[in-house]
């Protein structure tokens, strides 16, 4: 259980921190995002992180988490690894464009192609300076600090991140890659904010690859804003691979518009703990979010689902699959919370967890929780946490399968669901590739990414 | 080829086997038949190794070798089939792959090299012919969504994949209409040789009118009462089971 006071001191050292490093955390910003860094700076001072005594970050310890000696820069780093080797491998089954982050800024993107035109990637940081048309109205608007600790103390620190903004009705048929690579020599601490926006009848794809270089502790609490238009598509894949010492709380908050499709997918292949929240606002009639996770776990780590799906206006379809295999003393949770408004009528709304427990001290919590105010509403949930199949696993020890392999295969078909989502074959086939070889133990980083971790 | 002697099993302390001997050599084909709830498809999950059924005594020899040392897959392996009572579904793992990974486990032990993808998708091709199985069930996920009929045949093919030097069949029969027990029936005859032995467990006489047993035993409450040839099946099939039980002095 956590120690209230390793909090409060925690909470004061961030504090602190803030206070001694302003000047430099402010610097690069335009005021606008400046006015609500403080705000979110005063919410932070009243809400501090998240106790586990709140019902969604029960299995949360962020008194441990965030304890230790963590490094943070408040200025843009001069990079002394020479990265420029990362740009001459490519990527055999996934023709991207893609984009580096390291360290939670904007560090460079592959120059060579050419975005359709009013196709804005790069820096937050520089990116809503030249286009404070876009940030003004948007920044911050749907992250909503005023209630959450964590937010706002990623709103208050936050310097740069990632920007996309695709205009109206324009497709970008190639994933949009993203690098996400976390190098220090010390324990390390980081904010990166992100904004996407697709705008009206826009449609992309993005594939974030999180990353760890170096076996050091990072610990990486960042926020992405994201806003689909009316008629927007918008497919978001994210594999998360950092090391075991590293932990991230990856918050999302999605705003959709009349007649737009989200996809989250997001495979946690590696991480001491991965804390994920998901707030998708279905704001506009006959939009449909797809969330969907999957996590292999073993040893130690801890992975944290959480997802908050706003059935905000009538006709709207939300579905929710995540599915999990723990191994060794894993622990994970699963909270997934589905409201539906009053006057969001004709609500289909759809939510599974289901897990696979390898041993008796693997842990799993799950649980759903639907608020529905409207009458007019199929809402179906279910939570299931289990072992192998022994009769299955035995029908395939009697067809001559070793009992390794045939646990593989079973593990596979169960993980399989959650891959078969991805509606993108070459990406399909690159996370089935990288699920099949973590369930096997084998050395799991994305072998094919052009990153080499290891 | 297998010799069980004196075997006894049973689950969470409960005997259900409570003394099998059986000889069975090559190219023989044995019926054990017997009431409901007499311990058939135990007797034959021990022999294929399911460690849900503790033996407690007796030896299983299998051409020379400790049989009850096997894991269920090097059984497999050495040559040992078991066709399920209640064939099992697993969502999620394809019929293709899951006998691809069969029949290379299989190669692999006999120190062939895996079968390539062509050859093996006609390898599929001419068992299924073989067991008139419907090329669309192949396609589909381990059983899932098979009809009882489906199950049956399905396990026939497999056999077939695999060519097995025991087959033990578990009513494979029971549940099929005239026709598929007949495709069954012809699937196990094309495959029988003079070498591999079968070992067909069956409620009903029926089955035998197709596979014709060199030995019949009756299996009741954990033991074989009576072994005799062919003939038993029919004199079993006219005085019903309550005969065997007459003759033991129960009512
Ligand atoms: N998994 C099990 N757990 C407990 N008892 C079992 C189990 N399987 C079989 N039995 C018992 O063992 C006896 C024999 O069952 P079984 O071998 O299935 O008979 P048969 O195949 O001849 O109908 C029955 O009394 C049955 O209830
Ligand atoms: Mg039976």
């Amino acid at each position: 259980m956590e120690n209230i006071d390793e909090i409060k001191t925690i909470n004061e050292e961030l504090t602190g921190l803030f206070q001694e490093h302003v000047h430099d955390i402010r610097k690069n910003s335009p005021e606008f995002i400046n006015a609500k860094r403080e705000e979110a700076f005063a919410d932070f001072k009243k809400l501090g992180l998240p106790s586990q005594n709140i019902e969604e970050y029960r299995y949360m310890d962020f008194g441990k988490l965030f304890k230790g000696n963590y490094t943070q820069l408040y200025e843009p780093q001069k990079l002394t690894v020479d990265f420029s080797s990362l740009f001459k491998c490519n990527v055999p089954e996934l023709d991207s464009y893609i984009i580096v982050l390291v360290n939670g800024r904007y560090y460079r993107s592959d120059l060579k192609f050419k975005f359709p035109k009013g196709v804005l990637i790069g820096g937050l940081s520089q990116l809503s300076k030249e286009h404070p048309e876009i940030m003004e109205t948007y920044y911050n608007k749907y992250a909503g600090s005023e209630n959450n600790g964590l937010a706002a103390l990623n709103t208050a620190f936050a310097q740069d991140g990632l920007f996309i903004y695709i205009p109206k009705n324009t497709e970008i048929e190639k994933p949009i890659q993203i690098i996400n690579i976390l190098v220090y020599e010390k324990d390390f601490m980081v904010h990166p904010r992100n904004f996407i926006m697709a705008d009206d009848s826009s449609s992309a794809k993005i594939v974030v690859c999180d990353h760890t270089l170096t076996p050091w502790k990072y610990l990486t609490n960042s926020v992405t804003e994201i806003i689909l238009g009316n008629n927007a598509r918008l497919d978001i894949y994210n594999i998360q691979d950092e090391n075991n010492s590293s932990a991230h709380i990856n918050s999302v908050f999605v705003n959709q518009s009349s007649g737009s499709a989200f996809v989250s997918n997001i495979a946690s292949i590696h991480g001491g703990t991965i804390r994920n929240n998901i707030h998708v606002t279905l704001d506009g009639e006959r939009s449909e979010a797809n969330i969907f996770g999957l996590y292999l776990t073993d040893r130690k780590q801890h992975i944290d689902n959480f997802t908050f799906v706003d059935h905000a206006k009538p006709n709207c379809v939300s579905s929710q699959l995540y599915k999990g295999v723990l191994d060794d003393e894993a622990t994970g949770a699963f909270n997934g919370k589905i409201l539906v408004r009053k006057d969001a009528q004709n609500t289909n709304a759809f939510q599974k967890n289901n897990n696979v427990l390898l041993t008796n001290e693997a842990r799993m919590n799950t649980k759903p929780q639907l608020e529905i105010y409207a009458d007019d509403v199929k809402c179906s949930h279910g939570a299931t946490v289990g072992q192998i199949n022994e009769d299955a696993l035995f029908y395939m020890r009697s067809r001559g399968i070793s009992e390794k392999e045939a646990r593989l295969m079973l593990m596979y078909a169960f993980a399989f669901e959650v891959i078969g989502k991805i509606n993108f074959a070459p990406l399909q086939e690159r996370i089935t590739d990288l699920v099949d070889k973590r369930l096997r133990g084998e050395l799991s980083r994305c072998s094919n990414c052009v990153v080499n971790c290891r | 080829m297998l010799t069980i002697k004196n075997l006894k099993a049973g689950i969470n302390g409960k005997e259900i086997l409570k003394g099998i001997d059986i000889f069975v050599k090559e190219g023989e084909v044995h019926a054990i038949m017997g009431p409901n709830g007499s311990g058939k498809s135990t007797l034959a999950a021990v022999l294929a190794g399911r460690e849900l059924f503790k033996v407690t005594e007796g030896e299983v020899s299998y051409f020379g070798k400790n049989l009850l040392e096997m894991k269920p897959e090097n059984r497999a392996r050495a040559g040992i089939f078991l066709g399920f009572q209640y064939p099992i579904e697993i969502p999620g793992v394809s019929m293709v792959n899951f006998m691809r990974a069969a029949v290379n486990e299989h190669r692999k032990f006999r120190g062939l090299n895996p079968l390539s993808s062509s050859d093996f998708l006609k390898l599929m091709r001419e068992k299924k012919e073989l067991v008139e199985i419907d090329s669309k069930l192949t396609n589909r996920s381990v059983n899932e969504g098979f009809s009882g009929g489906e199950k049956k045949k399905n396990e026939i093919f497999q056999m077939a994949m695999l060519e097995p030097k025991l087959a033990i069949l578990d009513e494979t029969d029971s549940g099929l209409d005239i026709d598929a027990l007949r495709v069954v029936a012809n699937g196990v005859n094309k495959l029988k040789t003079k070498e591999n032995s079968t070992i067909v467990i069956t409620h009903y006489q029926r089955l035998l009118d197709y596979i014709v047993p060199d030995f019949v035993h009756v299996l009741y409450k954990g033991r074989i009462v009576k072994s005799a040839g062919k003939e038993l099946a029919f004199e079993l099939e006219e005085k019903g089971y309550d005969w065997i039980k007459k003759e033991l002095g129960e009512e």
